[in-house]
């Protein structure tokens, strides 16, 4: 009986155990949401910041804009652009770098357990340096006079540089580099723990090349697609500095566009609804794709 | 050319990697494998036996010679165009399908119909009686229902040779022998001709119309069980296949003499010189002590039915004898015994 009692009294108390966990989520992690959420339906300052007034408008701005002569209201059409090209340069990011993320995880669990160490450390190398400087590196490549220009000239295929930065393809470059390790890392984990003999198992089983691909390798190493498209998606809706350096001032992604609001715009109540909106695309999407993704398969 | 013979492999041979650090897995293997049989691989590991079962599969090209495959040359034919099946040592079951679906695999890369699939998913699952098992994922199953589903995964398609890979390996000694008749019964049933690789000369011996017997990379010898067991070629075969002793000796007047200086008058085919004389344990008889060969008892071991017991001949040679526990009195470590041979069944090999 004392066994059970002295039982009963850790269960008791043990939530106790768990406390610095509890606080660090309700203050670190709810509370900003909950201030930005709040923030979303006050009214916007004179200068920056809120008043106190619980107020719509920063929602309304989000979708649509009114005429400053006459208060029509129509749709913002600026705004929904900026999402489209947000969302679309992140599913070609995650697209991209899947095809050049998996024949270079797949080189690296192919290689002998000596050498994959280092391959596994060049590339996370970009890791180690800021941001800020690789994406200064990109632009050294792609800009008017940059490396991939001047090359392209020297070899006399073109004869005037192609017009690349400030444009999205920029944009699409910066960002496949930058992420590329994020879907290279979990493509890895999942087949290194492929059993490669089920490849001689599908061409066994008259599998041409293509459906050994599709049949038997992509559905096993799936967990690892999925991780990686996760971990590249994410991060690239939000992306901030690549756009910024690269795309220039015209060519926003909503990370550009909500820092506009608290910079410039001084529009706090827009900035904290778009990031609430953010928030929402990358949670929508994430229950989609796992969705979709688990589909065809109930075991996956 | 014989039409009944289902793989022609003539003077195969693999080398792996090149220059000095080459490495000959197979060298000059020629065989042939008739329609319907169940043909085994014998040999140690690293003999060669798995590499000629892959290059017949099509996963290894042979460095020289031609595989045949019902008279047509397959040696550069990927394996996914080759009419052949392979039931995997590791069984190399897809994690992701269940049962039916593997089993249903090789007929959907066929671009059979879903129907006519899921019939013959239905025949061949009921062939290896796990039917009620067709929605399981592999992992939810013993490593014996694994073994049959790959089993089938392999027969599904009704390849023209089927080849297996040690696999029964993974099994425990009652599973394996149970899958050994499982194996025997499918090969009847289904007609199709079951290339067999195994380091098992038990398995090969019960189970096998014929045998061939691999060392090295060269084919040693092929045959059915009891020639293999009865007239091994040379040495190397007849040790590996069951227990055997083995007496030097000179061929002397049409008979041999060994050691002991005693002459035993065994069958000779034309040697002559030094030879060595083959014996089963089972054809040595022991008995009183008086005339001819004499021998110590130094070890006796109790197998139930039969009593082995280890002698030691006067040139200090030892041989093993098989006597059944209940023919004769038991003898003593340390007995004299006399040794009688069935010099009948004595294969006489060169040296």
């Amino acid at each position: 009986m004392s066994i059970a009692g002295g039982q009963r009294s850790k269960g008791a108390n043990g939530w106790l155990l768990s406390a610095p966990a509890l606080v660090l989520l309700v203050f670190a992690a709810s509370g900003p949401l909950l201030i930005v959420a709040l923030y979303s339906v006050l009214e916007k300052g004179d200068y920056s910041g809120v008043r106190w007034i619980l107020s719509g408008d920063g929602w309304f701005r989000v979708l649509f804009e009114r005429d400053i002569f006459d208060q029509t209201v129509s749709l913002a059409d600026a705004n929904l652009s900026i999402f489209w090209r947000s969302v679309k340069l992140s599913i070609s990011t995650t697209v991209i770098t899947f095809v050049l993320g998996l024949p270079t995880a797949w080189f690296i669990a192919t290689r002998p357990a000596k050498s994959r160490a280092f391959w596994l450390f060049l590339i996370t190398i970009p890791f180690w340096t800021n941001l800020l400087i690789r994406t200064f590196a990109i632009m050294e490549v792609v800009r008017n006079e940059g490396i991939l220009n001047t090359a392209l000239i020297s070899a006399g295929l073109i004869s005037d540089p192609i017009q690349i930065m400030y444009t999205d393809t920029a944009v699409l470059i910066g960002m496949t580099y930058v992420y590329l390790p994020l879907m290279v890392l979990p493509l890895y984990a999942a087949i290194d723990r492929f059993d490669f003999r089920l490849i001689e198992a599908g061409y066994d089983l008259y599998a041409s090349r293509w459906q050994v691909l599709r049949g038997v390798i992509l559905p096993i190493i799936k967990p690892g697609i999925i991780a990686g498209s996760i971990l590249v998606f994410i991060p690239s809706l939000g992306a901030y500095v690549t756009p910024r350096l690269l795309g220039g001032g015209k060519n926003m992604m909503i990370g550009n566009f909500i820092e506009l609001q608290f910079g410039q715009g001084q529009n706090w109540p827009l900035g904290a609804a778009l990031s609430t909106v953010l928030l929402l695309i990358v949670l929508v999407s994430l229950v989609v794709y796992t969705r979709v993704s688990s589909r065809d398969n109930p075991h996956g | 050319m014989n039409t009944n013979i289902a793989v022609d492999a003539r003077n195969i041979g693999k080398v792996y990697g090149n220059g000095p650090s080459a490495v000959a897995a197979l060298g000059d293997v020629s065989i042939s494998i008739e329609q319907g049989e169940f043909f085994t691989l014998l040999g140690p590991s690293g003999c060669g036996k798995t590499t000629l079962l892959r290059c017949i599969a099509g996963f290894e090209t042979p460095t020289s010679g031609t595989i045949f495959l019902s008279g047509q040359d397959i040696t550069h034919t990927p394996p996914n165009q080759r009419p052949v099946n392979t039931v995997f040592q590791s069984y190399a079951l897809f994690p992701h399908l269940n049962v039916a679906q593997n089993v249903g695999f090789g007929l959907k890369m066929l671009g059979r119909p879903a129907a006519e699939v899921a019939k013959a998913v239905d025949r061949v699952l009921s062939l290896v009686k796990l039917q009620e098992f067709a929605d399981r994922l592999p992992q939810q199953l013993s490593g014996g229902q694994q073994q049959r589903v790959a089993l089938a995964r392999a027969l599904a398609p009704e390849p023209q040779v089927l080849l297996l890979d040690e696999p029964l390996s993974a099994l425990d000694l009652k599973l394996r022998k149970e899958m050994q008749s499982e194996l025997k019964r499918l090969q009847t049933e289904t007609g199709i001709t079951f290339i067999f690789v195994t380091h098992d000369q038990e398995e090969a011996l019960t189970m096998s119309n014929r045998i061939g017997v691999m060392s090295q990379g060269a084919l040693l010898q092929v045959g059915t069980p009891h020639e293999i067991y009865e007239h091994p070629v040379n040495r190397f075969v007849a040790d590996f296949i069951g227990e055997t002793n083995f007496l030097d000796g000179q061929v002397d007047g049409g008979r041999v003499r060994i050691g002991t200086g005693d002459m035993l008058d065994v069958q000779l085919s034309g040697q002559t010189g030094d030879v060595t004389l083959a014996i089963r344990p089972e054809q040595i008889q022991l008995g009183t002590a008086d005339a001819g060969l004499t021998a110590k008892i130094t070890e006796a071991t109790y197998m139930g039915t039969d009593t082995h017991y280890t002698v030691s001949l006067s040139d200090g040679s030892k041989i093993v004898a098989r006597v059944q526990s209940n023919s004769v009195g038991a003898f003593k470590v340390g007995d004299t015994v006399g040794i009688g041979i069935d010099t009948k069944a004595v294969q006489v090999l060169k040296t």
